[in-house]
């Protein structure tokens, strides 16, 4: 029922979209096909949709982990922008550290410094009584300062006018994956696979996934029981935060190789949106991810292949399917159609 | 319109379902009511046997998929309850629907406000009217007071006056007595009767068999959503009655066959304070052994709630300002809930929807729920945590369906599909998984049918006469005076007074339970 929901939201989300087109006045049917050519037409076009793919699946985990222990995330982006300066911070600082365990030794201090990021939250929620999404925005533009100060006045590199650090030592870098036209995706998706099949497990079978379902579904029973809210959800929090973080993977470590500013176009909050349509399973995250990596993907060649639509309408598309997957009334209005129907047809068959 | 116009209220063939496909659930089958008018009727059932579906039809807030509703003699079907009052049929719900902040005069004058020119409420006449109706009824209440300043007793005048000054003649009262002393259900008894011998008609929804013997002219038996029968209530008895309830025979009063034995003190706590806003608990101690049972008697809201927090979570400095709690040998006065939750002491949630249950989750779930730290369900991996395990939660499950008759006998439903006592079972289940030395059963049979309700005392005696020390928090007085070897009163966060088994009468506790009796430590 979740998939069906979920598959359903997509497909109307995705028509309203096109709708939307044609009232630009674009053929949708074009328009569906430059969408699906651009993510899938050929194999370095696919390497780019999983390269996109790779920093939602972190960000769409971190939102699915806070969701759990009912806390809604909006500091993703703030987490991963602090995570991936500290990953650049020491590939710059420590640059001879020889490769093989060098970007074990990055992440750590990303997933240190984006889950403080977040614990700060989780902190503040849990002992000052402070909304989550009122302290992770905030966060967010605290930490959006940092990194500029950061990027221009601690870590510049001389050598070019945009706003990036220096490059990180080359024992720093992930691996490509190969025989995908080189596109820069890495090491970095396994990581995310990896990280989805170990939170499923988590969630499913340990104590501490347990316990952050409790909190999040009822608080009151969660004291009752013994468990410390507060404590799930300084946890839970940081947890979150240090999945953020592994954007850093991909993006400093797997093919930028140095922090730029303004790199990440809201992967924390396109997180959101692959959190919402996975409903709560890091498993869903996967297929979500992939998806919104390849709208976002799809979506580039819009600007050329058209007249009267631009990339934008990724955006135009995130937004509907998210109203269409939160629309909780829609599906009941739905079900009850589908019930009233069934009874017509009974009575027809029984008068 | 000979016999027809006799009757006040007739329902005929109600019936009513909710959901559909596999989870369709037929609240009402063929219900059949017929009330005379100017008599006190009332209907009884077990939880989910359809009363209040019927009621809320009648009442207009719900509309049956077929059938009809006849009041006086006219064929009705409502699309709201403001059509239901209009035709002088008013409802007093279980919950009150009043408003807390604003006046007395205000809560009762909303909806049917009087207002002059430019709408201009006439406070003045609807005070005069209040007053009129207070008098003319001996139901003083004053016009002014704030409806959250006053005791529920009053509160409950307040809904029954809101009825009369819209003129009523159809009273539905939903479960009237829950939160009421003794001397408070029979001040409500004697203004029911004087409105029956007015002419007008009540209809009272109630469990408590005692009160429908000693209230009713005439009681209608709803089991599984249909009406079983009706019966004057001159002919029925407590036995008949329940036995058309549960659908076999009850033992309605459960004795126990030992003498308590009370050994070694499992619980004491000394001198408990706590002084917050709403809370209370004034230097409160009390203790309880092993093997007896030792009931809190108590209107609600008078410091049980606190108590138990205090039992729970004596870390806490929002439950418990000073005092000593002990509990199995152990001063936990500075412990968390977490660590007392390793002891082997078990908890009854007061409200097991808010605190005990995870209504969305799987039978099993519910089951680790406060036991997520018992070395038999979770095994602490080093390096990894605690992994939950299956396997033993799986046979926990079988054992409350054998052991505690939990139905359905399926595993993987969540917890919301469950019925009220089958969620109480499943709760007292749990609660025994950690083999308790010590037990706080908080109204442990609430809103639990008849049948499950036989089937809890006997498991709360047989656990004391194995040793166990309980502490039984009810609001049920038959059921604190038939469990308990000791009962304690509290009056306004204090213990107020101390009776043994045997020793004391429903009067008393009452008189003791609202105030009147000081100091009567026997």
């Amino acid at each position: 029922m979740k998939l069906l929901r979920s598959l359903l939201a997509l497909a109307l989300g995705l028509s309203l979209g096109l709708a939307v087109t044609a009232m630009a006045g674009e053929n949708p049917w074009h328009v569906l096909q430059v969408l699906i050519k651009g993510a899938f037409g050929t194999r370095y076009d696919l390497g780019m949709t999983l390269f996109y793919m790779t920093p939602l699946l972190f960000t769409g985990l971190a939102v699915t982990v806070a969701f759990r222990a009912g806390l809604f995330n909006i500091g993703a982006e703030g987490q991963l922008t602090m995570a991936a300066l500290a990953a650049a911070a020491v590939g710059v600082l420590f640059p001879n550290v020889s490769a093989g365990w060098a970007w074990l030794f990055a992440f750590s201090a990303a997933a240190f410094v984006g889950g403080g990021w977040a614990a700060i939250a989780g902190w503040l929620k849990a002992r000052r009584g402070s909304h989550e999404v009122i302290s992770t925005i905030m966060l967010n533009f605290i930490a959006a300062s940092i990194a500029s100060y950061v990027t221009l006045y601690v870590l510049k590199n001389p050598e070019t006018q945009s706003p990036e650090t220096l490059a990180v030592g080359p024992g720093y870098f992930l691996p490509q994956i190969p025989g995908l036209g080189d596109s820069p995706v890495s090491g970095a998706l396994v990581c995310g696979l990896l990280s989805a099949a170990v939170l499923s497990w988590v969630f499913e079978r340990t104590r501490w996934g347990f316990e952050m379902k409790v909190v999040g579904q009822n608080e009151s029973a969660a004291r009752m029981a013994g468990i410390s809210v507060g404590r799930v959800q300084i946890l839970a929090m940081t947890l979150s935060g240090i999945l953020a973080a592994g954007v850093a993977l991909g993006e400093v470590l797997g093919s930028a190789h140095r922090f730029k500013l303004g790199f990440s176009p809201d992967y924390g909050f396109i997180g959101i949106a692959v959190a919402l349509l996975a409903r709560g399973s890091p498993l869903a995250v996967i297929p979500s991810a992939f998806l919104f990596g390849a709208l976002h993907k799809g979506t580039a060649d819009l600007d050329i292949e058209t007249e009267h639509v631009t990339r934008d309408l990724t955006l135009v598309i995130q937004a509907l399917i998210i109203a269409t997957v939160s629309a909780e009334g829609l599906w009941d209005i739905w079900a009850r159609r589908r019930n009233i129907k069934i009874k017509q047809k009974g009575a027809q068959a029984h008068g | 319109m000979n016999v027809v116009s006799s009757l006040a209220i007739e329902l005929r063939n109600i019936s009513k379902s909710f959901g559909s496909g596999e989870s369709r659930v037929f609240a009402n089958t063929d219900v059949n009511l017929s009330v005379r008018r100017g008599s006190i009727h009332a209907i009884v059932g077990e939880n989910g046997a359809g009363k209040s579906t019927a009621m809320k039809i009648l009442f207009g807030m719900q509309s049956a998929d077929s059938g009809e509703v006849h009041v006086f003699g006219k064929s009705v079907r409502w699309r709201n309850p403001t059509e239901a009052m209009a035709s002088g049929i008013g409802m007093v719900h279980q919950h009150f629907m009043l408003a807390g902040p604003h006046t007395v005069l205000e809560n009762i004058v909303l909806g049917c406000e009087n207002s002059s020119a430019f709408g201009i409420l006439d406070t003045k006449k609807a005070a005069s009217r209040l007053r009129e109706l207070c008098e003319r009824y001996s139901m003083p209440v004053d016009p002014d007071r704030a409806i959250e300043d006053l005791p529920v007793g009053v509160q409950q005048r307040v809904e029954i006056l809101k009825l009369l000054y819209r003129d009523s003649q159809v009273f539905i009262l939903d479960e009237p007595t829950a939160v009421l002393t003794p001397q408070e259900i029979e001040a409500l008894f004697s203004n029911l009767r004087r409105l029956r011998d007015e002419g007008r008609t009540i209809l009272i929804i109630t469990h408590k068999l005692k009160e429908v013997l000693a209230l009713s002219d005439e009681v209608t038996v709803l089991r599984q959503g249909k009406t079983v029968g009706s019966i004057q209530t001159k002919q029925a008895s407590a036995e008949l009655l329940a036995e058309w309830m549960v659908g076999r025979k009850v033992i309605l009063d459960v004795k126990s066959e030992a003498e308590s034995n009370p050994g070694v003190v499992r619980m004491k706590v000394t001198d408990l304070v706590l002084d917050s806003n709403h809370a209370m608990l004034k230097n409160v101690s009390l203790e309880v052994r092993a093997g007896e049972i030792v009931g809190v008697a108590g209107v609600e809201g008078n410091g049980q709630s606190e108590l138990l927090r205090a039992l729970l979570d004596p870390k806490n400095p929002l439950s418990l300002n000073s005092g000593k709690v002990e509990l199995l040998g152990h001063d936990v006065s500075s412990w968390s809930s977490s660590q007392i939750r390793r002891l082997q002491v078990g908890f009854m949630p007061e409200d097991r929807h808010r605190d005990g249950m995870l209504l969305d989750e799987s039978v099993e779930l519910n089951i680790l729920l406060g036991l997520q730290n018992h070395p038999a369900f979770v095994s602490e991996i080093p390096g990894v945590g605690g992994v939950i395990r299956k396997s033993a939660l799986k046979q926990a499950l079988e054992r409350a369906w054998v052991d505690y008759d939990l139905r359905p006998r399926q595993s993987g439903i969540p917890g919301r599909s469950l019925s009220g006592g089958n969620q109480q079972k499943l709760v007292i289940a749990r609660e025994f998984e950690h083999h308790p030395e010590f037990l706080v059963a908080t109204h442990p049979t609430r809103g639990v049918d008849v049948g499950a309700i036989e089937w809890i005392h006997r498991k709360l005696f047989k656990a004391r006469d194995q040793g166990t020390g309980i502490l039984l928090v009810s609001s049920e007085l038959d059921e604190i005076l038939s469990l308990s070897d000791r009962i304690i009163v509290m009056f306004q966060g204090a213990v107020v007074a101390e009776f043994s088994r045997g020793n004391v009468s429903a009067q008393q506790l009452g008189l003791a339970m609202s105030g009147g009796l000081k100091g009567g430590h026997a």
